[in-house]
């Protein structure tokens, strides 16, 4: 199905919308030309921009930059970016143009003209699509840690870090109503449970989605749908988003929501210390589904050279080591040291729920759908 | 012959802008949807408008929006008579305070208004949340300050003998105002009432947020089509679709406003107005306008006090430390400080501000002539429908649109800075020529002839005549575009880069981060964008042009 889109895509380039819009091309430079002026003050590096971008677009002349295309969450310290540039010469530019599906998506629309050189942050419920599409080259990192080795799903992409999706509860919320806490995904169906639980829209949330393949995993694929069924009947709130679910509905973020069960991630906890010096929540490590996210070397970059020594500094200790504080995952480089709060509260799970990525791929649309039906009528 | 040729050049240089930034990039992604292996592929549609999914979701958009839509303007209307007729103290703020809502990031606005609605929120007990009346509540509530802008900049300046003459004739206050004013009033109410339908439509985030998928409307289910299946087939058929809502809505609107469009007095905006009694022999009028005020002032201020409230607080202490935290990245979610981010919008914002005014004026300017031609009459409608299309087209397609349509010379600018603020120009251009039009429109054209017949050129016709009229309306067209284009997310989510966030992007980002305060960070900074938007419409509203006649 996108596969034909694509072959459309490339058809389109020469219909009569494309040759009109060109013809527009001298009314327009009028326009443009005053836009720059009202904006040549303020952004001083729009040219520098459009200059590497032209760079970008073919002309080998100079490859000392490469534009970075990842999701928004992107954050390295102070610092990093630039002692890499120092390092190496390269010049880098960065896009976010969307999160999760959006991001791949863009890819796959833009194949025939690359956004840039190196993708970083698609993760493995979209991964497959990436590769079937073909908007990445393989590259295989001499820097890939022995531990990374587990989550390869191709030798186009390199994973860089993981992170465990799992439910989150308010531990002082079950002290204080003298309630054991749940730890399995079993349990939330009781009826001791009931009303307790907020969790996200797989459609609309990757935590969502990433639940939603947890319990593909623990329940197989006879089974999790009667499991949502169970838990849907025992009162369960569906939001949007994680941040609607964390800060409005559960109890244990603000202290204001009246859920004390939550779905977000194994390293939320530390995030939750109180005066005490510990955290007032914790993540059940028996309901959580591993997250990876992987970068790679978009198919048509100008400058792939610089992509793959990109992808190599991703793996570095250095790099590794920021990513817990400034983008919230684990490196996947198990030898790198983690924070001292996320190694005392926020240990990764020992054995994650898992669905291969294929799976995933393949079944996304359809899981997402009957999701839809059994849990939101 | 130069005359010509300036007329020309002010429907040219528009025309060619929203083609290239908008008509082109969502032509190119839409096209992208109906074509498979290189032929017309219409099947879709049957397959689209075969789903009964569909229809649901047709029918939750219109409904919303149309009830949205009418308790916005049942609220505007005797608000407008109350902030714009008369004088009392504190006005200046009320009409500030009802404007901000309009440009909250609608994350924001749901988030707050979850809150307020949720289980255990101060109004939990009335069983609304994630409900259709929270919805369409949250509607009426972005857009009650556009309504009452628009609305009240055309009765602030109707001429009042002509209802006192009604009065003095002995019709009854009632009377008098369903007979003179509202007729009067009847373009400025259809053209608020068009723009808030369109963005009652095209709703996003707030109805995700405040109803889930159980409320989806068009624009969401296009989103889902396009970012998480790929779907471009049902994607596009979707964009027709709302498309064709849209179409309607517009034309309805127009219609309304042809019947009703008629040359009248308007007086210069200083004559000032009465003062708003409330005491023995008030007016019931005036009495029931000051209600309904009080009313949407707490309606408006409800969501936005516990905004405040919750910015000011952290672990059941008050504080101001989420203020002062603004000067920080937060804890590991930002590459800039909040203030930083706000350099970034504001200027920025100045950016789009100054395109869409210089483009919606030239475009107000054109659509409110009157050629003698027939046929230019109907071009002028059709381009009158047309500037109003970006705002019935879902942003998820205007943002897939640019990356793919806009990636080759001239028009190579898809990573280039310079497209946030032609994006959200095009959010604000609509507005400028909504806000301009109704005053243009009702300018006597006997006035531009009789200038003409004295040997005025048509330069200065325009300059003498429209030119006074346009400067007044440009001080609101001005605030509304520089404040929607703060506030835009949409658009702006797909351009903006990592190291350049805008304001709403940073909001967005701290709100998707656990973390010691970065949602205290989020609504703090919510707080300075709300004070920001409602201080440049309280000055806005003040320009004044110079030498027309006022101090």
């Amino acid at each position: 199905m996108t596969r034909t889109i694509h072959r459309a895509a490339s058809s389109q380039r020469r219909t009569p919308a494309r040759a009109a819009a060109l013809g527009l091309a001298a009314a327009l430079t009028l326009t443009l030309a005053a836009c720059a002026d009202s904006e040549s003050d303020t952004e001083e590096d729009a040219a520098s921009a459009s200059a590497s971008s032209g760079e970008g677009e073919g002309q080998e002349a100079a490859p000392s930059s490469i534009t970075v295309v990842s999701h928004d969450s992107f954050n390295l310290s102070e610092g990093l970016l630039e002692s890499f540039t120092e390092e190496t010469g390269i010049e880098v530019t960065l896009v976010a143009p969307g999160d999760g599906g959006a991001l791949v998506n863009q890819l796959v629309l833009t194949k025939d003209s690359p956004l840039g050189d190196v993708v970083y942050g698609v993760d493995n419920t979209f991964a497959s699509r990436a590769i079937e599409e073909g908007v990445l080259e393989t590259y295989t990192s001499p820097m890939l840690p022995v531990s990374a080795e587990d989550y390869m799903i191709g030798e186009e992409l390199t994973p860089i870090d993981v992170s465990d999706v799992c439910l989150n509860i308010d531990d002082d919320w079950f002290e204080a109503e003298g309630l054991t806490p749940p730890t399995t995904f079993e349990d939330l169906t009781e009826p001791e449970y009931a009303g307790l639980t907020v969790v996200t829209n797989p459609a609309t949330s990757s935590p969502g989605l990433a639940m939603l393949a947890a319990t593909v995993g623990a329940f197989g694929e006879d089974g999790w749908l009667e499991y949502w069924e169970a838990l849907a009947a025992n009162d369960l709130l569906v939001v949007d988003g994680w941040s609607d679910a964390y800060f409005v509905d559960f109890s244990g973020a603000d202290g204001e929501g009246s859920r004390p069960i939550v779905l977000s991630y194994a390293s939320s906890p530390p995030y939750t210390v109180g005066e005490d010096g510990e955290p007032t929540t914790s993540a059940l490590l028996d309901t959580c589904f591993r997250q990876v996210e992987y970068a790679g070397v978009i198919t048509g970059a100008a400058n792939p050279e610089g992509a793959r020594e990109f992808i190599d500094f991703l793996l570095s200790s250095e790099v590794q080591a920021d990513v817990p504080g400034q983008m919230y995952v684990y490196p996947v480089d198990d030898t790198v040291e983690l924070p001292e709060d996320w190694a005392a509260w926020a240990p990764l799970a020992d054995s994650p729920h898992t669905v291969p990525a294929q799976d995933i791929a393949a079944n996304r649309s359809e899981w997402i759908e009957q999701w839809t039906a059994t849990v939101l009528g | 012959m130069v005359r010509g040729a300036a007329w020309s050049l002010a429907v040219l240089v528009p025309l060619a802008f929203l083609t290239a930034f908008f008509a082109y990039p969502v032509l190119t992604l839409v096209a992208r949807g109906f074509v498979t292996d290189g032929a017309l592929d219409l099947g879709g549609f049957s397959e689209v408008l075969g789903d009964a999914r569909t229809w649901r979701v047709l029918r939750h958009t219109l409904t919303q929006a149309l009830v949205g839509t009418a308790l916005a303007l049942l609220l505007a209307l005797p608000a407008a008579h109350a902030l714009y007729r008369r004088r009392f103290p504190g006005r200046g703020a009320v009409r500030g305070l009802l404007s901000v809502p309009f440009v909250l990031p609608s994350v924001v606005v749901g988030v707050a208004f979850r809150a307020l609605l949720a289980e255990g929120g101060p109004l939990g007990f009335l069983g609304l949340d994630r409900s259709f009346p929270a919805i369409v509540a949250a509607l009426a509530f972005f857009n009650i300050g556009l309504a009452v802008r628009m609305i009240g900049s055309v009765w602030e300046r109707l001429d009042p003998r002509t209802e006192e003459a009604a009065r003095a004739l002995g019709a009854s206050p009632a009377r008098a105002f369903a007979t003179v004013t509202l007729p009067a009033l009847l373009p400025a109410i259809a053209s608020a009432a068009s723009l808030i339908f369109l963005f009652c439509s095209t709703a996003f985030a707030v109805v995700l947020v405040l109803g889930g998928q159980q409320f989806a409307t068009i624009e969401v289910e296009i989103w889902l089509q396009t970012t998480q299946f790929l779907d471009l087939r049902a994607a596009s058929v979707l964009s027709v679709v709302q498309l064709v809502v849209v179409a309607l809505a517009l034309w309805v609107s127009a219609r309304t406003r042809d019947h009703a469009e008629r040359a009248l007095r308007l007086l210069p905006a200083s004559t000032p107005a009465p003062r708003l009694r409330l005491g023995r022999g008030a007016s019931g009028l005036d009495r029931a306008a000051a209600a309904v005020t009080a009313l949407a002032v707490i309606f408006v201020g409800l969501p936005l006090t516990t905004l405040l409230v919750r910015s000011l607080r952290q672990d059941g202490a008050w504080t101001l430390q989420h203020y002062a935290n603004l000067t920080t990245t937060g804890t590991n979610a930002l590459t800039v400080s909040v203030w930083q981010a706000t350099r970034n919008s504001l200027t920025i914002a100045l950016a789009a501000m100054v395109m869409a005014v210089v483009i919606g004026v030239m475009l107000s300017l054109v659509l409110s002539r009157t050629p003698r031609r027939r046929s230019a009459r109907h071009a002028l409608r059709g381009l009158d429908a047309l500037v109003m299309l970006p705002l019935g087209v879902s942003a998820v397609t205007v943002g897939f649109g640019f990356l793919i349509a806009l990636d080759k010379p001239p028009l190579d600018v898809r990573s280039s800075l310079v497209l946030i603020p032609i994006a959200q120009a095009m959010v604000a251009i609509p507005l400028v020529i909504r806000t301009m039009l109704p005053v243009l429109r009702a300018i006597d054209p006997r006035l531009r002839q009789a200038a003409a017949v004295l040997g005025a050129g048509p330069g200065r016709v325009l300059w003498s005549v429209d030119g006074p009229l346009v400067t007044r309306s440009l001080g609101l067209a001005i605030g509304f575009a520089f404040a929607v284009s703060l506030g835009e997310f949409g658009a702006t989510s797909f351009l903006a880069r990592p190291d350049r966030p805008t304001l709403p992007v940073v909001i967005y980002r701290l709100l998707g981060r656990p973390g010691e305060g970065n949602y205290g960070m989020a609504l703090a900074a919510s707080v300075v964008l709300a004070v920001m938007v409602g201080g440049v419409m309280m000055i806005a509203e003040r320009l004044r042009p110079v030498g027309a006649g006022q101090l």
